[in-house]
């Protein structure tokens, strides 16, 4: 960044060092949720050689990012960003979609459009000073992804990213902004993967989104995380008038801890928002998820699923909350959990609040309890053993519908809910 | 074991608790591969009790008496097990499983060997098409409900089928749809499928109209108190009641 800023204008440069400001004043500063991360503990990750494409990605990272819908397969996408450990390694839009998406790091995003990126969209979605790990991100960043899609582009093929860590003891620090322009759809698959090898490590990830008038972004996620890392990150999308924000989170294997809490801020007429969440809780993860969803434009909608199993010693918090700050508002949370170990805990939070807002209408249900005996009874009065009842009836109340969810990931999750399932039983 | 000899079903002096509470108190009922039976009886009367108890649902305590199938024992078989060996169940109000369709529903039903045509072939035949991906029993009408549990009995196509009250709930059209089904199936006019052997609770005997039964029973505090055609028995019930029913010469056998 440091040398970058000499091709900034005098405004510019006072934006970045605000923000700089900022940062370093939150250096400190615990986040609101979730166990505090001694940061001292890690390095930034490291820098790696440029690839020609991406099967010359190593076959084991490959491999792993797959599990991620991250595909080497790109006549399955419209284009693609891998960024392993701090660099760049590989990005490119496919011929089809080309002058209908771009993709790069959000350094080299900074440097094309140092304009609008900063009056626009850089830390204007989250502030900079919100916890210690915006103002690491913000202080030491190793890159993170720009996509934008032009206004009025349909991109029926979804963008795939990945972002990669393949040491031990590392920090990633990745700022991504996706910007979707008037008119235009897409569906991003974004994977975050560490190494096989990987124990410790820290993840903090800025996101900030955009959707514009009349667009709708997928955003969709598959998290593989190791035993003994921890993820912080954080999301923050704005919505303009008839846009569509889905955000599609899975977590299926162990973490340290996860905490996480993006917030949609529906400022559009007639905007929406729909989160979708599958949790599995594993050995001793800690997880702490959940979404906001402000309604500040007329007519504005929000949905969010949660599902969440826990095993093991695991803790998870599924929290939902919205705020309504306009009258024809309507947002309903539906949040449902079972616990399956006794050294297992989890937390339901819904949380509404009306601001001033007397004609909003808004609901929850939330629920945590057994796989209901009958339902097992049921399916084994078909001729199925109670084990492979209990595993199947478990799939099924994860294995939310999700509407306009790409294919290849609705496989790549019902794969992966699969091998958990059994891995668990 | 399972010769002509063996009784496909045969119940000797059953007698159930749930709780401290006897629903059944000897319960005598042969049942023959191919032979439908029809099981009568006022509310309460423990026709539900004795269709669970045979299906080896948890809650069900035999205190005396024995249940065996095509002459095993079934007391130590779970209820998995018996769906295996031959027995199946069309339930009165079945419970909706979320995240389950009802396509994985016929397909556990059918166990191995099951292609798709077959499946198409029933969903064709009950009218379960538009079904097959909606999440079992979730929000289904009553006439959903029963064409879904008929559609998973004709793809375990089990040795012995058991209607709880397959009308109840349920318009004329459906009970036409479902009556039709449960006669193919139990009178073996399927494509490559024998004569299957029935047990139908019925309240009201509408059902009777499409289905043909070989033999009535009336299960009254307990017992089964009468046996004779299916037909004549509904008769004398709507003409006379239960208890007049039950005390005349016919019944006391």
């Amino acid at each position: 960044m440091q040398q970058m800023t000499n091709a900034f204008t005098a405004e510019q440069r006072t934006r970045l060092e605000e923000i700089q400001r900022l940062a370093e004043a939150a250096a400190e500063k615990p986040a609101a949720l979730g166990p505090d991360v001694d940061l001292s503990a890690f390095r930034t990750v490291p820098e790696h050689d440029r690839v020609a494409s991406i099967e010359s990605i190593q076959r084991q990272i490959r491999e792993t990012a797959l599990m991620s819908g991250f595909t080497s397969d790109e006549s399955q996408r419209s284009a693609s960003y891998f960024q392993l450990d701090r660099t760049p390694i590989y990005e490119r839009v496919m011929e089809a979609f080309g002058g209908q998406v771009e993709v790069m790091s959000t350094e080299d995003a900074l440097g094309r459009y140092p304009e609008e990126m900063l009056s626009k969209w850089w830390w204007r979605a989250v502030p900079a000073d919100k916890d210690k790990y915006t103002a690491l991100v913000a202080l030491h960043q190793t890159e993170g992804y720009f996509i934008r899609v032009k206004a009025g582009a349909k991109v029926e093929k979804p963008i795939q990213a990945c972002l990669f860590v393949s040491e031990s003891d590392v920090t990633q620090n990745v700022h991504n902004v996706i910007v979707v322009e008037d008119g235009a759809e897409a569906s991003v698959i974004t994977g975050c993967n560490v190494h096989t090898s990987v124990r410790e490590g820290l993840h903090a990830g800025i996101s900030e989104f955009f959707v514009g008038k009349g667009a709708t972004l997928t955003f969709s996620m598959i998290h593989n995380w190791a035993e003994q890392f921890s993820v912080r990150p954080r999301t923050a999308i704005v919505v303009d008038d008839d846009g569509t924000y889905v955000n599609n989170y899975v977590l299926l294997k162990p973490v340290k801890s996860i905490q996480s809490f993006p917030i949609a801020r529906l400022e559009g007429a007639r905007s929406r928002a729909v989160f979708n969440t599958i949790v599995y809780g594993l050995k001793d993860s800690i997880i702490d998820l959940g979404s906001e969803t402000q309604l500040i434009g007329e007519g504005s909608r929000s949905e969010a699923i949660a599902r969440t199993v826990s095993k093991d010693r695991s803790t998870v918090y599924s929290r939902g909350r919205l705020v309504a700050r306009t009258d024809s508002a309507k947002a309903h949370l539906d949040c449902r959990g079972i616990v399956q170990s006794h050294e297992s805990t989890q937390w339901a939070i819904p949380d509404l609040a009306s601001e001033g807002a007397p004609g909003a209408e808004l609901s929850h249900e939330a629920a945590i309890s057994p796989i209901a005996a009958e339902e097992v009874f049921y399916l084994m009065s078909r001729g199925m053993p109670k084990d492979e009842a209990t595993s199947m009836i478990t799939r099924g109340f994860v294995n939310i519908e999700i509407p306009g969810l790409p294919e290849p990931l609705r496989r790549t999750i019902d794969t992966a809910i699969e091998e958990t399932s059994k891995e668990s039983m | 074991m399972d010769d002509a000899s063996t009784p496909l079903l045969e119940i000797a002096d059953l007698h159930v608790r749930i709780g401290e509470r006897e629903i059944l108190s000897g319960v005598d009922l042969t049942i023959a591969e191919g032979e439908t039976h029809v099981l009568l009886g006022p509310n309460g009367g423990g026709k539900t009790t004795l269709l669970n108890t045979i299906l080896g649902m948890p809650g069900y305590e035999i205190s005396q008496g024995t249940i065996a199938f095509r002459g095993q024992d079934l007391a130590a078989l779970s209820i998995d097990e018996r769906a295996r060996l031959g027995i199946g169940v069309a339930f009165q109000r079945p419970p909706a499983v979320r995240g389950i369709k009802l396509r994985q529903m016929m397909r556990v039903a059918a166990g191995a060997d099951f292609d798709d045509a077959e499946l198409s072939a029933i969903a064709e035949e009950v009218d379960v098409a538009e079904m097959l991906d909606r999440d079992v029993n979730l929000g289904f009408s009553g006439g959903e409900a029963k064409r879904a549990e008929m559609a998973q009995l004709l793809a375990q196509q089990p040795a012995l089928a058991m209607f709880d009250e397959p009308e109840s709930g349920v318009d004329l059209d459906n009970i036409a749809v479902v009556g039709a089904a449960m006669h193919r199936l139990l009178r073996g006019e399927r494509a490559n499928a024998a004569r299957r052997a029935g047990l139908i609770i019925t309240h009201t005997g509408h059902i009777l109209q499409y289905v043909t039964a070989d033999v009535g029973h009336v299960l009254y505090e307990g017992r089964l108190a009468c046996r004779g055609n299916p037909l004549d028995l509904i008769a004398d019930i709507s003409s006379q009641g239960y208890e007049r029913c039950v005390e005349c010469a016919a019944c006391n056998r």
